[in-house]
């Protein structure tokens, strides 16, 4: 057993626990963005800053990816922290501001205003479905591509994946997934037919094995009447 | 594309552990690499095609486009940028007709931009097929763009000049002695065996006439002498010239079919050889 101090508050925990599972754990909220219990930590999105240390070797470490230490002194709401995360809102609100998640986050912030030039794009590069596909679905039919400015999310060659089972799970995790439907061009990654309320899936039948994430899915609310 | 070739280069490597040398190969032997080739790869590699496609377009020096014969690059880092060097680019541009990162129609050169090449002093500087054009000026891009064109790059570059694969055989049995299973230098090499001190071994050397190491099997010294034979019928390949730098006896290979000759001396590390082609002594 490993004991830190979050807040001031000592907490045994075990060995591997990382600092947002100890401090979830004794009730001290931190935001998160790319964190999903099930997946690996990512620490795409920054969202989950903690302050360790004192003094002048205090340091912002990102609280998902970094593991318990023994006698870390953990503050998870100090001023330095919540300066950090509020301009990792605003860069958020910057790149995606139509992602509900990123306006709610941003709202329990109390974060009005964003002070950068506003972009409007469809993926944040959170990572969580090129996680949930690898590690939920066995699939990787989704990865990163490129590097730089030119990074993005995609299946290999902008073709339909053979291991891509449709199953939806990406669409689910994805936090600014609204904008994704590529429903106008079927040769994409997902189909994400939700979003204009006409029949999508079109090929679902020929997956036997497929696990359907959609919920609500319209095809199947539709094919049923 | 042919698939053994791509096969040949990913069994050569450790698996996944490789994958970046193995698209380096095939980049080398393709000049880009192809979808069959990046599907083959993962599959052989047990990688999903996600990494491998993640790896492909992350690295610069990768290209899922294929290339001209001749790469100009150009740097457009700090240095070469102060001094100029956004006009020679745009001179570029305009006479090859193409952006950077492209290649013209003809599939002859492909120009692109680079950060920097770490010849700061030199710049503007522009790389044509690894030959470095120092303080280039907007005039002087037309003779850069013919000189790849040609691949002429003046007197260092004629030594490259000589450099082509040879396709040799016996002269008596007539049977090819490329061994496409051992690369030098990006090209099959010649394999025959040598009687030395030591034992009868492979001697292999490369098929790309300019270049002249014997790799050996056995460990011999320097100045020893080997007899070489054909691997295939066993005949002594030693001809009745003598080596005209240290007289030792030479090899003898037919090369092409027989339009032409190869000698090369018996002596370990002795680079004497002749090439005749068609009766002209090269």
């Amino acid at each position: 057993m490993i004991t830190l101090t979050i807040n001031g508050l000592r907490a045994s925990v075990e060995k591997g626990t990382t600092i947002l599972e100890a401090a979830r754990f004794l009730g001290f909220p931190i935001p998160t963005l790319c964190h999903h219990e099930g997946l690996s930590p990512y620490g795409a999105c920054r969202l989950c800053v903690v302050e360790i240390g004192d003094g002048p070797g205090a340091r912002l470490v990102s609280s998902c990816t970094y593991p318990a230490e023994e006698g870390l002194k953990v503050r998870t709401a100090s001023e330095r922290v919540i300066k950090a995360r509020r301009m990792v809102i605003e860069l958020l609100l910057a790149s995606c501001p139509q992602s509900k998640v990123i306006q709610d986050i941003a709202s329990r912030h109390n974060v009005r205003q964003q002070r950068f030039r506003q972009e409007y794009e469809d993926c944040i590069l959170c990572g969580l479905c090129v996680r949930m596909c690898e590690e939920q679905m066995m699939a990787k039919a989704i990865g990163f591509r490129g590097r730089g400015s030119g990074r993005s999310i995609g299946t290999p060659f902008d073709i339909r994946s053979d291991v891509c089972r449709l199953c939806g799970g990406c669409m689910q995790v994805c936090p600014a997934c609204q904008l994704r439907c590529t429903y106008t061009e079927p040769d994409k990654a997902v189909c994400g037919g939700c979003a204009n309320l006409s029949p999508p899936c079109v090929e679902k039948e020929q997956f036997h094995d497929m696990m359907c994430y959609m919920s609500p899915c319209v095809a199947c609310e539709i094919r049923k009447d | 594309m042919e698939t053994a070739n791509i096969l040949d280069i990913i069994h050569k490597s450790e698996g996944k552990a490789a994958i970046i040398s193995i698209l380096e190969d095939i980049q080398e032997k393709y000049t880009y690499l192809p979808e069959e080739a990046l599907r083959l790869v993962a599959t052989e590699t047990g990688c999903s095609l996600t990494d491998v496609y993640g790896v492909a377009t992350f690295y610069k020096a990768f290209s899922l486009k294929p290339r001209g014969k001749h790469c100009v690059s150009a740097c457009l880092g700090t240095a070469c940028h102060v001094r100029g060097a956004e006009t020679v680019v745009a001179e570029f541009k305009g006479q090859l007709n193409l952006q950077p990162g492209e290649t013209t129609p003809d599939n002859e050169i492909t120009f692109e931009t680079v950060n920097c090449l770490g010849a700061c002093a030199l710049g503007p500087i522009v790389v044509s097929d690894g030959h470095y054009h120092a303080n280039v000026t907007k005039r002087e891009v037309k003779d850069i763009i013919k000189a790849t064109r040609e691949g002429t790059h003046g007197s260092d570059g004629a030594s490259k000049d000589y450099e082509f694969s040879l396709e040799a055989s016996c002269p008596q049995c007539g049977q090819s002695l490329i061994d496409a299973a051992y690369y030098i230098d990006g090209h099959p090499s010649i394999r025959i065996d040598v009687m030395t001190d030591v034992g009868t071994g492979w001697m292999r050397v490369p098929s790309l006439y300019g270049n002249f190491v014997k790799i050996l099997e056995h460990i011999v010294p320097e100045d020893a002498l080997l007899t070489p034979l054909c691997p295939h019928c066993g005949s002594n390949l030693q001809g009745e010239l003598g080596c005209l730098e240290c007289n030792a006896p030479m090899g003898t290979m037919n090369v092409d079919g027989g339009v032409g000759i190869i000698s090369i001396c018996s002596r370990k590390g002795c680079s004497g050889h002749i090439l005749t082609l068609n009766g002209a002594t090269i």
